[in-house]
């Protein structure tokens, strides 16, 4: 056994095991101590302004009138509502949104007073519109158009090119968000033969410039103005597709249902052209957006789609 | 042999013994109160200084928050200008470690605000206090009138020069008087008085209260500088061989007073006298060698030139010196060695980022543009089969007037940009615009470009034409 031949001053707490390990009994650093005094101070500050100590299915909200906070919120059905609480992040959060709803409000109010047009000859004033407008397009129109309105085929157009089903102008764009729309287009498996719809698709295919029979194509022009198939009864004469109803331009090189830019074989371009004519469309539905945009946000985001994606006719 | 831990507690757990230090005069203090002068005046009396400003508010010196822009009198920085900022802070790196390699720790010693501060603040306790022994029997003595109001009072004071600097230092960041109005008033921002409290505290504290523990204890600097330190570098010395000779220093006692009855009983030329322990700012004793809590101040030089002087023994026991002159045979009279590795590479470092920062500043274009391609999606095709690219060109108008901007592109037809309806765009006296701009090149065309270029005209004829490159995609 070693004997202990300790000769420091340094305190133990008495308690020692397998003869020679003890246990040192240090002062804490006074910093530390007041540091820790400190933070019980901390505690019942805290308890004066935040909630704090849960008593059953309740808890204590500070002092009232020491941490009361004001904010206006929006009633589900449309109507604003003045609460007072006690501070919490979610009220503290509220007022940012207040305060920032007043500072947003001077801008929509100069968007809701100019016509359409003058807003793009506002420099200052596009920038806000391109900020704001990205945030709304995110959060209500991106779930179907996409980030940056690229679309995708065969459920949502690309609100970035220069095709627009239902019309591109500033009207046109503010009455679909306004009101939604409804595309639709009869499936004409029951009404054509396999060969008449072949036929059709390969002068749809012609139309825009993409490899075709031509032999067909000619059938199927003839077809496209006929009674049997009626093509022309929405697609107009010329196939250019009707603004009214929402048409489309078969001309052009814009496809939205029909994955041709999507297809590698000529084969597979007329299977999918085929397939359109074959089923019918009934996917293509917007919601209306009045119940859940006001009026001024709805026009800042009309500008956003025709000016700031760039679009617009 | 058993194992009980730590021999002793650390030095923290106890104590302290405060420091008091005396008054000296000399050459290094005359150098010293000189700094303070100029660095206390160019620092309180700047926020006041006006300067002609067309875009903001009159001061030569003004680090405009809200504005993001800093005016340094002709000279406004942009956010943009970010990159000045790390060339300063490497120049001021690369200075210390040219300057602490020369002449050891001259920033801690005479320039840094710590010790500006400290030592304003020991100058306060000495006016109202007194010198050294006055300030120990004032210590010792029972709590009083005098003792409170001395001791009160200086400290009273001390806080009121941290408030005024407090100030001071958001002076900078808001038209000064009318922000001293404001605050004084009740309407300045919250910021304001968050900052000047923080910072009237941290000054008293750290410059009044704990002093020296800052540099011993807080401040990296004197940690690393062990590294920056050469053989050759001058720095504060007692010159051992000298003062203590065979047998060590002494008082100089009858028998022991003049420099020849002194070295024929083998005692060096240090008479023992404390004053330069007395003197020292972080309380220490130079005679016991360089150690990292010596600030470099030069004070204990001071100090025992006045005594050797005033014995009758040469100056210079405690010098400027280096240790490897110090430990040769026969010590030659300090001289600065500067033709060294490290001297040299860190001065051309220095040199050259001095030189890259005034060339930047001084050939910065008024006009700053940066063009940011749309990524989502990042090309559209047209009805026609033609592609389409947009853009967001982000123009910054640096100058001190409204400007227009007319957009034009280059290295591809000038019919293919379309702004819309807009020509031009006015841009304000140091504000920024972010436009929307659209490319449609022809099929054929588009996939035969990959690259073209922005061109961004000023209205103001002495802004040169910015030109920024762009890409464009197609489908290829």
């Amino acid at each position: 056994m070693s004997q202990d031949n300790n000769t420091n001053t340094t305190k133990t707490t008495g308690h020692v095991w397998d003869n020679d390990l003890q246990e040192l009994d240090n002062p804490l650093p006074r910093w530390w101590i007041w540091g820790f005094y400190i933070t019980f101070l901390f505690t019942i500050v805290y308890w004066l302004f935040y909630p704090a100590w849960p008593i059953g299915n309740n808890y204590t909200k500070g002092v009232p009138g020491l941490n009361s906070i004001t904010y206006t919120a929006t009633q589900p059905n449309g109507e604003q509502v003045e609460k007072t609480t006690h501070w919490n992040m979610r009220s503290k959060f509220m007022v940012e949104m207040n305060e920032l709803q007043e500072a947003q409000k001077k801008w929509f109010d100069k968007v809701a007073a100019m016509p359409f047009e003058d807003v793009q000859k506002d420099a200052e004033l596009m920038q806000f519109v391109n900020s704001v407008g990205k945030t709304m397009f995110t959060d209500n129109c991106a779930p179907c158009h996409q980030q940056g309105a690229q679309g995708k085929i065969g459920f949502s157009p690309n609100l970035a090119d220069d095709h627009w089903q239902y019309g591109g102008t500033y009207q046109n764009i503010e009455e679909t968000i306004v009101a939604g729309r409804n595309g639709y287009m009869p499936p004409f498996k029951e009404v054509l033969q396999d060969e008449q719809i072949t036929q059709l698709a390969n002068y749809v295919l012609e139309m825009s410039g993409e490899p075709h029979d031509a032999e067909a194509s000619k059938a199927g022009a003839a077809l496209f103005r006929s009674e049997t198939a009626a093509c022309f009864y929405c697609h107009g004469e010329n196939a250019q597709g009707k603004i009214q109803m929402g048409s489309a331009n078969l001309t052009d090189k814009i496809w939205l249902w029909a994955d041709i830019p999507g297809s590698k074989t000529d084969a597979a371009k007329l299977a999918e052209v085929k397939r359109v004519i074959t089923g019918g469309l009934n996917r293509g539905v917007m919601p209306a957006w009045s119940g859940r945009l006001s009026p001024a946000q709805i026009k800042l985001l009309t500008v956003y789609v025709h000016d700031s994606l760039g679009g617009g006719k | 042999m058993p194992q009980t831990g730590a021999a002793k507690p650390s030095s923290l757990l106890h104590k302290q013994i405060p420091i008091v230090t005396r008054s000296v005069k000399g050459k290094f203090r005359n150098f010293k109160t000189a700094v303070m002068v100029v660095a206390y005046s160019i620092y309180f009396l700047l926020p006041w200084m006006p300067w002609q400003r067309n875009s903001a508010a009159d001061q030569a010196v003004m680090f405009d928050l809200e504005s993001r822009r800093f005016f340094i009198f002709d000279l406004i920085v942009y956010p943009q200008d970010i990159f000045w900022l790390a060339m300063l802070l490497f120049i001021a790196a690369a200075l210390l470690f040219f300057t602490t390699g020369l002449i050891g720790r001259a920033w801690c010693g005479y320039f840094c605000f710590q010790t500006l501060w400290s030592d304003l603040f020991i100058l306060i306790e000495r006016m109202i206090q007194g010198e050294r022994p006055a300030r120990l029997r004032l210590m010792k003595q029972p709590l009083g009138a005098e003792k409170i109001l001395k001791i009160g009072g200086s400290h009273a004071l001390m806080i009121l020069v941290s408030l005024w600097t407090a100030i001071t230092f958001a002076a900078y960041f808001s038209y000064a008087p009318d922000f001293v109005i404001a605050l004084f008033t009740g309407h300045a921002v919250e910021a304001a008085y968050i900052t000047v409290g923080v910072l009237t505290l941290t000054t008293y504290f750290a410059a009044g209260v704990i002093r020296e523990h800052v540099c011993t204890l807080a401040c990296p600097y004197a940690r690393f500088q062990g590294v920056m330190y050469e053989a050759d570098t001058l720095a504060v010395s007692y010159d051992s061989k000298r003062g203590e000779g065979l047998k060590g220093r002494t008082l100089p006692i009858i028998g022991l007073k003049t420099r020849d009855e002194r070295q024929e009983k083998g005692h060096g030329d240090c008479i023992d006298c404390g004053f330069c322990v007395q003197v020292c700012p972080t309380g220490i004793d130079i005679r016991d060698g360089l150690q990292y809590q010596c600030i470099s101040c030069g004070l204990c030089i001071d100090a025992c030139n006045n005594i050797m002087d005033s014995v009758g023994y040469p100056r210079g026991l405690i010098r400027y010196d280096s240790e490897k002159n110090l430990s040769s045979d026969q010590p030659k009279p300090a001289r600065l060695e500067w033709k060294r590795v490290k001297v040299i590479g860190y001065a051309t470092a220095l040199l050259i980022a001095a030189g890259i920062l005034l060339y930047n500043i001084g050939t910065r274009n008024d006009t700053d543009v940066s063009v940011q391609q749309v990524r989502q999606p990042l090309f559209i095709m047209l009805s026609d089969g033609s592609y389409r690219n947009r853009y967001q060109v982000h123009i910054v108008n640096k100058t001190e007037l409204d400007a227009r901007y007319h957009l034009s592109v280059r290295g591809i037809p000038a019919s293919s940009l379309d702004l819309g309806s807009l020509k031009e765009v006015r841009v304000r006296a140091g504000k920024s615009l972010i436009m929307n701009a659209k490319v449609d090149l022809e099929r054929t065309i588009a996939q035969q470009t990959e690259k073209f270029e922005f061109v961004v005209t000023s209205s103001n004829p002495d802004t040169a034409p910015v030109v920024v490159p762009a890409n464009f995609n197609s489908q290829r």
